[in-house]
Order: C-alpha cells, then sequence, then structure tokens
C-alpha cells in the first residue's frame, strides 16, 4: 500500500510538464552518447551536472538518470551497425548484433535491442519499486559500525570486479581516499594534505576530478586510437525495425533471463552492467538448444544482453538511493549530484525526499517508453550522428569540460587541476589501473572516514565494536572474503573471465 | 622489460613514494584526541596500505619475467599527449587571453595538427565551435567563463 501510493505520487511528480520534457532531454542526450565510442554516460553527467546546479532536484535528476539509461539503449546502434560499442555494457551485442547485420538483418537486430531494453528495463524499475522500500527500512537500524562495514563491503566489490589486478583496484581507490582527504578536517578544522594552496582548504572539487578523468582521460584516449570504422547500412521505415515472429519466439526466454539477470547484478556495487549482459549472454547460451547459432548472428544473443544491461538500472540505483552507496562511476556522480541540491540518499530519503524519490522511480517508467518510440522509428536518425567528425567532437568535449570545471567554481585553478586529472585518467587507462575505484574512493571517502572515527568515539576507541555488532562483523567478513578471492584458484578464473570479456 | 611491467613498477615507485609522504605528514597531526581518532588517524592507515601496495606491485612487476608483451605506438601515444598539452597550454593562456581565444586556438590546433585536415577546416571550425559556445554560455545561460582584456 505504501508503495503503491508512493509511486501514485512519483507519477504526479513525474507527469508535470517540465520533468516529463527534462525525462525526455535526458533520454534524448542519453541515446546520443550511447550511439557516440568515446564518451560515456559518466563522462556526460559530470559534464552537465554543472548545468543542473539550478533546477529543480527532482527534474535534475530525472534528466541525469535519463542519460544514465538512455545510453544504454544507444550502444546497441553502434555494437550492432559498426561492430564498435558504444558503451563497454554494449561490447557483448557486437557478437551477434553484427552477424544479425552482415545478414541484412540490422534492422531487426535493432528492434529486437529495442524491444528487449524496454521490457527489461521496466522490470528493473519494478524491481526498485518493490526492494527498494523494505531495503531501506532494514537500513534504518544501521549504525556508524554498519554504515562503515556497507562501504567497505561495497568499496570490495568495486575493486574486486573493476579490473584484472586486485593491487591496482586497491591503489586507485587509496588515491581517491587520499584526493577526498585534502582540505579541512571536519571534526578538528586541520588543514590536511594542502600544500600551502589556501585554494584547496575546501577541498577539491568533485567535478574536477570526475570530468578530469572520465571526460579527458576518455578523450585522449580516444586521439589515441584513432579507430576509424565502415557503418553497415540502417534500414528505413518502422516495418523494416521489427523483428518477425520466429525472431522474437526465439528470444521469449532471453528478455526474461536479461531482466532477471540484470536486476541482481546490477544490485550489486562494482557488478555493473556490462559483467551483468555477459552472464545473461552466458545463460542465454548455456540454455539454448543452438548454441552453435551464437556469434553468427543469434537472435537471443542480442536480446539477452541488450535486456540485462537495462535491468542493470534498477538494480543500480537500489543500493544508491536505500543506502547511498554507489556501485559504479555514473551512479557516483548522481550520488554526488543528490548531495549538492541537499538531497541525502539513504534510508530516509523515501520519507524526507519522497518528490525526488518516487519522483525519480516513476520517471524511469515514463523514460523506458521514451527510449522505445526514440530508438525504434528514430534509429537510422539517430545513425546520422556517427557521420559527426571527431575532430569536431572531440573540441566540443573539451569545451564543455572547461565550462563544468570552471563553472563550479569560477577559478582557473580548477582549470589547471583538470588538466592534471585528465592526465591522470589517461594515465590510469595506460597502465590499466581501473578508474571507478578512484572515483568512489573519492566520493564515499569522506563518508568512511566519518563512520570509522564516529565508530570509535561510540566506543571510546575500542575497534572490536566494528565485529561486535551482527551486521557489521557479517559485512566486513564478506569484504574480506572478497578480497581473498584471488588467493581461491577456481574462483578467480570466474573473475579474471568476467572481467577480461568485459574488456 | 616490456611496457606494462616498466609502468607497473614505475607507477608502483610513484605511489610507494606517495605513500611516505600521506604516512610523513599524517604524523605532524593528532592521532587520537581525547575526543576520539583526530586527523591523522584515516590518512596514516591508508597511507600505509599504499604504501605496502605498491611494494607489493613493484615485487610483481620484477617477478613476471615473462609477461604482457605490449609496446607503445609512441604515435598514437604522441597524439594524446600533444592534445593534452595543448589543452593545459590553452587553459595557461586562458588567464591571459580569455575562453574564446584560447579555445579557438586549441581546436584549431586539434583539427589540423592531430587530426591533419586543412588549415581552412580547422579555421572554420576553431571559430564557429568557440563562438557557438560564447553564444550559448555566456549570453544564453549567463555562466560565466574566463574572460580575457576584451571582455570575453
Amino acid at each position: 500500500m505504501e508503495i503503491a501510493s508512493g509511486l501514485l505520487h512519483g507519477f504526479a511528480v513525474a507527469l508535470q510538464p517540465s520533468n516529463v520534457f527534462w525525462c525526455f532531454v535526458g533520454c534524448l542526450l542519453g541515446t546520443i552518447v550511447g550511439i557516440m565510442p568515446g564518451l560515456g554516460p559518466a563522462a556526460t553527467i559530470a559534464l552537465l551536472l554543472p548545468l543542473t546546479f539550478k533546477m529543480d532536484p527532482s527534474g535534475g535528476i530525472i534528466m541525469l538518470a535519463g542519460i544514465y539509461y538512455g545510453a544504454k539503449y544507444g550502444g546497441s546502434t553502434t555494437s550492432i551497425l559498426l561492430n564498435i560499442p558504444g558503451e563497454s555494457s554494449s561490447v557483448v551485442t557486437c557478437i551477434d548484433g553484427y552477424q544479425m547485420a552482415r545478414r541484412g538483418r540490422a534492422g531487426a537486430a535493432l528492434g529486437i535491442a529495442a524491444i528487449a531494453s524496454f521490457i527489461a528495463g521496466t522490470v528493473g524499475v519494478i524491481g526498485l519499486t518493490l526492494i527498494a522500500p523494505p531495503v531501506a527500512a532494514f537500513a534504518l537500524s544501521f549504525s556508524s559500525p554498519e554504515y562503515f562495514a556497507l562501504m567497505c563491503l561495497g568499496l570490495a566489490l568495486v575493486v574486486l570486479l573493476s579490473g584484472t589486478s586486485l593491487i591496482k583496484g586497491l591503489l586507485a581507490l587509496l588515491l581517491g581516499l587520499w584526493l577526498t582527504s585534502i582540505g579541512t578536517d571536519l571534526f578538528t578544522a586541520q588543514a590536511r594534505f594542502i600544500f600551502g594552496q589556501a585554494t584547496l582548504l575546501g577541498g577539491i572539487d568533485f567535478m574536477v576530478v570526475a570530468i578530469g578523468v572520465f571526460a579527458i582521460g576518455e578523450v585522449m584516449g580516444s586521439i589515441e586510437a584513432g579507430e576509424e570504422a565502415r557503418m553497415l547500412p540502417v534500414p528505413r521505415g518502422i516495418r523494416n525495425l521489427l523483428p518477425n515472429w520466429e525472431e522474437l519466439r526465439a528470444c521469449r526466454f532471453a528478455f526474461l533471463n536479461g531482466s532477471i539477470t540484470g536486476f541482481l547484478v546490477g544490485c550489486l556495487p562494482g557488478g555493473g552492467a556490462t559483467i551483468s549482459s555477459f552472464i545473461a549472454y552466458g545463460i542465454e547460451k548455456a540454455v539454448s538448444k543452438h548454441p552453435e547459432q551464437f556469434g553468427k548472428g543469434a537472435p537471443e544473443g542480442v536480446a539477452a544482453p541488450e535486456g540485462a544491461n537495462n535491468a542493470d538500472t534498477g538494480g543500480a540505483l537500489v543500493p544508491l538511493l536505500t543506502l547511498g552507496i554507489p556501485g559504479g562511476g555514473s551512479t557516483a556522480i548522481m550520488l554526488s549530484a543528490l548531495v549538492l541540491w541537499g538531497v541525502k540518499p539513504g534510508p530516509l530519503m523515501m520519507t524526507e525526499s519522497p518528490d525526488v524519490f518516487w519522483g525519480l522511480v516513476a520517471s524511469m517508467y515514463i523514460g523506458n517508453v521514451v527510449l522505445l518510440i526514440l530508438n525504434l522509428p528514430l534509429v537510422p536518425l539517430f545513425a546520422q550522428i556517427l557521420r559527426l567528425p571527431v575532430y569536431v567532437l572531440f573540441p566540443v568535449i573539451f569545451g564543455i569540460s572547461i565550462v563544468g570545471a570552471y563553472g563550479a567554481s569560477g577559478r582557473i585553478f580548477d582549470l589547471g587541476l583538470l588538466v592534471g586529472f585528465g592526465l591522470l585518467g589517461y594515465i590510469m587507462s595506460k597502465l590499466k589501473y581501473p578508474s571507478a575505484p578512484l572515483i568512489l574512493g573519492f566520493v564515499l571517502g569522506d563518508a568512511m572516514e566519518r563512520a570509522l572515527r564516529q565508530s570509535l568515539m561510540m566506543s571510546q576507541g575500542d575497534v572490536l565494536t566494528l565485529v561486535q555488532r551482527p551486521i557489521s562483523a557479517i559485512m566486513l567478513a564478506l569484504a574480506v572474503v572478497i578480497l581473498l578471492i584471488p588467493l581461491f584458484g577456481w574462483l578467480n578464473r570466474l573473475r579474471m573471465r568476467a572481467i577480461t570479456e568485459n574488456g | 622489460m616490456t611496457f606494462l611491467k616498466n609502468g607497473d613498477a614505475i607507477s608502483g615507485a610513484a605511489l610507494a613514494a606517495l605513500g611516505a609522504y600521506i604516512v610523513m605528514q599524517s604524523r605532524a597531526w593528532d592521532y587520537y584526541t581525547l575526543d576520539g581518532p583526530g586527523p591523522a588517524f584515516f590518512p596514516f592507515w591508508y597511507g600505509v596500505a599504499m604504501v605496502a601496495l605498491s611494494l607489493l606491485l613493484i615485487v610483481n612487476a620484477a617477478r613476471n619475467g615473462n609477461g604482457t608483451t605490449e609496446t607503445i605506438d609512441w604515435r598514437a601515444t604522441g597524439r594524446a599527449l600533444g592534445t593534452w598539452l595543448a589543452f593545459a597550454l590553452s587553459v595557461v593562456l586562458m588567464e591571459f587571453a580569455g575562453f574564446l581565444i584560447s579555445f579557438a586556438l586549441l581546436t584549431f590546433f586539434i583539427v589540423a595538427v592531430i587530426f591533419q585536415r586543412p588549415l581552412a577546416t580547422a579555421g572554420v571550425v576553431a571559430i564557429a565551435s568557440a563562438l557557438a559556445f560564447h553564444l550559448i554560455f555566456p549570453v544564453a545561460l549567463s555562466v560565466s567563463l574566463p574572460a580575457g582584456p576584451f571582455g570575453f
């Protein structure tokens, strides 16, 4: 009953004309970003975040979320037509999607991707609607030790799944923790790591780190790669974009598999859309009566991963909105956005900010319909974006990065930091250091330190308080087990397989 | 030694040095106060962890005799680093010349030098994109951007 009334309230918020408009803008931008290789949703959300500061929080988060899940819809277009994933979560769609396109079924492949995305995206939002309230109610019993343990568990999962080297993941995380320590200590007003610069007393702006590491780093990587690809022709007309009955029948289980797998994996911090899409593809192939068709243009090979990477969105928002724990780069930026607007994600968000919480959830139902409409008949139009020369696109990204970093503070100093973080993002990518743990360390570092220090204050310095409370003890034990996984041969082989297939 | 092994050793050394710096700095602050853990408490422990993990990374790099054989494409890397250097210079220039001029020059460099397009194309893209940014952000959206001696 509480859920139904909350959802009704959410629709009242989401259906306000201004919010419908922002939902449409987010979905449109997300689709465009998803189509363009070299610019991810995390970078786009970071770039556009400064422009949302003056917006109403409901409208702002509805738009940013639209970019987040819209990019997953759009990513399939490039995978199918170019054999280049627009997003990392669309890597697996290349395998069968491009083969279908080569066999003259590009329209059907695009149609299956859009239908799977719509079904699984909607199932994911239903999962979010039903699961978020009980998770939030459970989390109300959490105190500082539980929050500290929860953050350790979330960060351990992110580190485990973000790259092949656990050591590099942990080092990236520690770097993020250090960067967030720069500035004034909230408990004692002690200046830390400011290198004699008074401008650093307020700390480093999150936007500068996110835009530098994601946007500038990605552009430098794309300029280095300098790939050119030949696009397969896009069929025109809605009839040519609809799969035939046999193809739809073949995808029945894939729609369900993608929906459930994507949502469950999405709930885990660090899981992410890429891993969920690979798992869904693996399950689909394992249970198929025709596994030999996979890799040669099997429609299920498009439906399962595309469904999974869209259902993942609903799952990823469960820990973000109910616990305040983001699971990846994009959700970490959305967490920062909520905090900047004065909204505190966590177990009380549903009662303290019902407009934002339920408005966002309801907007995702609307967004999925908007995306289906955008992605079926307008695919040929969107495909034209791929003809935009990169020598025009990349300077524009630099320009938006400058606007984003300078607009937040109005200081040239921050542009200098942006230059530095851009180089850091590029070097990390070259040396295969994952960037997600750095961003999550930066976002959660303050809260983690606060929870740890408060726990020790409560227990008068007794560290055992962290393991004497059952929930906290279980989560810390799980975090330790997760970090020990690389020591167990067969488990580590599974982890490495998931990550290397991940690209 | 291959690129990644070198990179691991060098980045490991840099991060070990950073970890040592964090530990040294934190020793200057209160580790524990009457109220509880002080400002040095958290940095001290992640600094220690950073040193330990960095050393482990260096040891792993040294031990992996048959590691990956990835090599550097210097031409491609040069393109990326050249773009970054131009971006850095444009930020330095921005303080004196403002956004419009510095961004136009950056765009011109990227189009003409990095992507090797004709100078006329580079000029058109540079002027058009700089003007578009100026009209969209400072003029239409009232978003402030670094201004030069001419007020833009």
